[in-house]
């Protein structure tokens, strides 16, 4: 193989798996956190922005209207649960259990396994001041939809081929 | 089989593998200058001050020298600026540009097409000055912090750059190289802690952004139209988290029956990052009519189309109808011998910029652990199965039973390696052609329907989320 210190075209990100994106519309490993967006189920014009911290597992929970989440009190609600689910869908167990620095005592991980070992520590509630920022990155990451195509080379995208490699 | 003697058309594999006079040495001062990002410039150490001079000795006859020996005295006290900075991206530039064109001299050789025109740049162009400022500032303090000691709130200062170049096409490039390059910097934090770091690359792409906010950097103008005759040859895709680019290799015969040359269609579109797979040749297929034809496997007939000095079409399908069907691996045996390669303007120079279309038959295959290696002619040339795109009919395994195969020969990490686009191969016992962009215009293929149907779904979610949520 290559020396992938010497190489051009390293891959450094393995691609987003697909996924269902109707309950999580958004989830990214970002900031020192997990952190997204949770539909709710009740309301269709309401959404909730949930977040867990990468090593002490600090998780918050609220509406965009920066209402708090009733279910997050003493410990991870429903939004969250589903948020890590769908982030080990998206990114890999392996990569979300990496970045959240969960350590597994045995085999591999999983959703479960993630869950249960952040669950363990009794993790702190933590205030919802990341809500504003993760909300407007979700609707920075919505607005790429809106840009325009072009159909005029972009020569820089010849360090970015694409991977069938997986998380 | 075609017999190795015969002219144009059959690739002189053995002159891939010669020795390039001076080779080592560019690339070792490159390496030294790749480094000192590692480490960064906030208290730059005696070996980093070294290295810096290395830098500027690769360019000490060229005339940037006395600039680039400024530029690294600066640097190895803590002292550079932002131009001092873009005066070493424009050093390692020039050095990798000269390794490009020695590789392509080596390629020309190698394949016995007809030669390059060289192309003079114009410098020229408007654009917005403080978000390119913004952008060189970003990168200036990245090269001051270097690659170990990067931090999320680091890396978050690119996203207000890139979301104020992002809307204006004429800073396309730009916002999609630091958007890509960003992606990974977050990926990789904290810096101090990360298992390995690339070097190479990521010192190209700063190299690359660097340039890029140098007004008037940025792209080939148009320089005339073409009318006649398109035969696609393959597809090549591109993609980061959010943006995607898909690029057709054609030979294109004009109407005038003059000269035959190879020439290059590219449709690219940011994305969000859970828009994949064949989510991707959705949202670019409407913009460009190419994509249906290459899976329906027709040329098309061209009518003025704009064109570049590098061979770049600027697509409009206002200027292109459906043609004739086409059979690439006909256009790979028949026109690609004749064709003229397109030149690459020498900002853009640098070895990852090769991709040139081959033919390739009468080798043999051979496969261990997760490589896969054709033998050309005698010669080993290994082949890129990981460019091969999620999204289509072509697989490595279809590459490694395959008897003839239409490429994009590149290099890398000091060798040539083939990327396939096309295989004629074995399926069910039976004789069949698949591309790597078999799917672009949609497919009846099972597999790629629940594909297109499960990227409908993501893309449709995403529209309605963004419908109620977005602030218009």
């Amino acid at each position: 193989m290559p020396d992938w210190e010497k190489s051009s075209t390293a891959r450094v990100i393995p691609p987003a798996r697909p996924r269902k994106l109707a309950k999580v519309p958004f989830v990214e490993l970002a900031d020192g956190r997990l952190q997204g967006v949770v539909s709710s189920g009740s309301d269709i014009e309401r959404v909730y922005v949930s977040s867990v911290a990468t090593g002490t597992y600090t998780f918050a929970c609220s509406t965009n209207n920066n209402r708090p989440c009733g279910g997050a009190r003493g410990s991870f609600c429903n939004h969250i649960l589903a948020l890590i689910n769908e982030a080990v869908l998206q990114y890999g167990a392996g990569r979300v259990a990496r970045y959240l620095r969960v350590e597994i005592a045995d085999g591999e991980p999983d959703t479960q396994s993630i869950t249960a070992g952040m669950s363990s520590t009794s993790p702190p509630h933590g205030d919802t001041r990341a809500a504003a920022p993760v909300f407007s990155r979700f609707l920075r990451h919505l607005a790429y939809l809106e840009l325009a195509p072009t159909t005029a080379p972009l020569p820089e995208m010849q360090w970015f081929p694409p991977t069938r490699v997986v998380a | 089989m075609v017999p190795a003697d015969q002219g144009g058309g059959v690739m002189r594999a053995d002159l891939l593998a010669g020795t390039i006079a001076g080779l080592d040495e560019a690339l070792a001062a490159v390496d030294a200058f790749d480094r000192v990002l590692v480490a960064g410039l906030l208290r730059p150490q005696p070996v980093q001050a070294a290295s810096l001079t290395q830098l500027a000795h690769a360019v000490a006859g060229t005339p940037l020298a006395s600039r680039v020996a400024e530029a690294a005295a600066k640097a190895a006290a803590g002292a550079a600026s932002e131009d001092h900075f873009v005066a070493l991206a424009a050093a390692r530039t020039a050095v990798l540009g000269s390794v490009h064109d020695a590789l392509m001299t080596q390629v020309a050789e190698a394949i016995g097409r007809p030669g390059r025109e060289e192309i003079v740049t114009t410098g020229g162009g408007q654009q917005a000055a403080n978000v390119l400022a913004a952008g060189r500032s970003w990168l200036s303090d990245l090269a001051r912090r270097g690659w170990r000691g990067l931090d999320n709130d680091m890396v978050s200062g690119s996203a207000q750059v890139v979301s104020a170049m992002l809307p204006d096409p004429a800073l396309r490039r730009l916002a999609t190289l630091l958007d890509g390059f960003a992606a990974e910097l977050a990926a990789s934090c904290p810096g101090a802690a990360a298992e390995r770091i690339p070097a190479r690359r990521w010192a190209d792409l700063w190299s690359r952004g660097m340039l890029l906010t140098l007004p008037g950097a940025a792209g080939p103008p148009v320089t005339g139209t073409v009318t006649g005759r398109l035969l696609p040859l393959g597809v090549d895709l591109q993609e980061h988290p959010t943006a995607a680019q898909a690029q057709v290799y054609a030979v294109f015969e004009p109407a005038d029956g003059t000269v035959s040359r190879l020439v290059r269609a590219s449709v690219a579109a940011p994305k969000p990052d859970t828009v994949v797979g064949a989510g991707v040749w959705q949202l670019l297929r409407p913009h460009m009519s190419l994509l249906a034809a290459v899976s329906q496997g027709r040329s098309m007939d061209l009518t003025d189309m704009p064109v570049t000095t590098e061979g770049d079409l600027i697509w409009s399908d206002d200027h292109a109808r459906p043609g004739q069907p086409a059979d690439p691996f006909a256009t790979a045996r028949v026109a690609l011998p004749t064709a003229a390669d397109a030149a690459t303007t020498p900002l853009d120079r640098h070895p990852v910029r090769i991709a040139v279309p081959v033919f390739l038959e009468g080798y043999g295959a051979r496969k261990d652990d997760d490589t896969l290696t054709f033998t050309v002619a005698g010669h080993p040339l290994a082949v890129d199965t990981d460019r091969i795109p999620d999204a289509g009919p072509l697989t490595p395994e279809a590459v490694a039973a395959s008897v003839a195969c239409i490429g994009l020969l590149r290099w890398d990490a000091g060798s040539f390696n083939v990327q396939p686009l096309a295989v004629e191969t074995t399926v069910r016992k039976k004789a069949a052609a698949v591309h790597a962009g078999g799917w672009t215009g949609g497919t009846t293929d099972k597999d790629g329907v629940k594909a297109e149907k499960a990227a409908t779904d993501a893309t449709s979610v995403l529209q309605e989320r963004a419908g109620r949520l977005l602030r218009k």
